[in-house]
């Protein structure tokens, strides 16, 4: 069996989407704000793999067609931006301090958390870009000398909780103008929160991609100056 | 054919932004050049919005879905992740709520700021 599924070229794909669709399924059945597709997706097919014994590498010879569709995907978020053109430029103000107080916010807070728990160099710039896209995070962590995978572990935890607790924070902290939402959401959890965004509304799908650009080239330079205070 | 069209513009777009991740030297990755890119085309006239607009909605309705394999992921990073965490989970969790706060309130307050003095503007 695992034979077989080693070579499929399916397998991965037709599981990952069919538990999505399932936990969209318990989600409308349901109706609890936790019931994430996204989380619900990632523990169903983590928990068939752990009990069918299918290691994930087996796993990812078809699912990583789903991921190759990320490009492509990302770069079809400036459709949203044009359309939302002119809201951004009448707002530039509003999205640019909107986004620049969050990459110092992201940056200063995993400092002081670091000095807090007392972690060396090489554990705190792994930490550092965890806010930003996986892509760009990567290569922050590589540059100043992180460990990798535990980088794209925090930022792929980060992206998760993002989307399925944004919308709770943001109503703890009455934010309720779509600009800020999305501002808010692309700024702490990157496209998976991007995709959060998507679903609450156009403005807020159009100013959560504009974060994930900038926010993300922000962290290029922020994090190289911030790795050096500890 | 329309659909096929308006994917090939997109992996184009794509294929534009791998490049420019791999000849130049900046950690930025290729889906940031190709929608920067995207975006510019869009606002100079050189793409019309039509001419990708089905197959670009559908990718970006489905793209949740795409990040299901990386947080399977999380199964292999696992043994890595273990010695460190509480920390890791602390500061996952704190800069989360933190970042969606300030960046949230402070353009949440301009926004409402530059509103309010429109409107005083307008009642003059």
């Amino acid at each position: 069996m695992n034979d077989f599924l080693t070579v499929s070229a399916y397998a991965g794909v037709t599981i990952s989407i069919f538990f999505y669709l399932f936990g969209m399924f318990l989600k409308k059945k349901f109706k609890f704000g936790f019931l994430n597709p996204l989380l619900l997706a990632i523990l169903f097919t983590i928990v068939l793999l752990l009990l069918s014994g299918v290691d994930y590498d087996t796993y990812n010879t078809g699912a990583k067609y789903l991921s190759w569709l990320l490009t492509p995907a990302t770069v079809c978020l400036a459709i949203p931006l044009y359309e939302q053109i002119q809201l951004l430029k009448d707002n530039y103000k509003a999205v640019l301090v909107g986004i620049i107080s969050g990459v110092f916010t992201s940056l200063f807070t995993i400092f002081v958390l670091a000095l807090l728990f007392g972690l060396d160099h090489q554990e705190y710039v792994t930490l550092l870009p965890k806010s930003v896209t996986t892509a760009i995070g990567m290569g922050i962590s590589e540059e100043l000398g992180g460990y990798v995978t535990i980088t794209v572990a925090a930022i792929v935890i980060t992206g998760v909780l993002g989307n399925i607790f944004g919308e709770m924070i943001l109503k703890i902290f009455h934010i309720k103008e779509p600009i800020a939402k999305g501002i808010a959401l692309g700024s702490a959890a990157h496209a998976i929160g991007t995709a959060k965004a998507i679903e609450l509304g156009e403005i807020e799908g159009a100013m959560s991609s504009l974060s994930i650009a900038v926010s993300g080239i922000l962290t290029v330079v922020g994090a190289s100056i911030f790795g050096m205070f500890l | 054919m329309k659909i096929l069209r308006q994917f090939l513009i997109i992996l184009l777009y794509s294929f534009i932004g791998e490049a420019l991740n791999f000849f130049l030297p900046l950690p930025i990755p290729a889906s940031i050049y190709g929608m920067a890119l995207l975006f510019l085309s869009l606002m100079i006239g050189w793409i019309r919005v039509q001419d990708i607009l089905e197959a670009g909605r559908f990718l970006i309705e489905v793209m949740p879905v795409m990040f299901v394999p990386a947080g399977v992921g999380l199964m292999t990073s696992w043994g890595i992740l273990k010695p460190m965490l509480l920390p890791v989970s602390v500061i996952i969790v704190v800069s989360l709520i933190t970042v969606m706060a300030v960046s949230g309130l402070s353009s949440q307050w301009i926004v409402q700021h530059t509103r309010k003095k429109e409107e005083d503007l307008s009642d003059e």
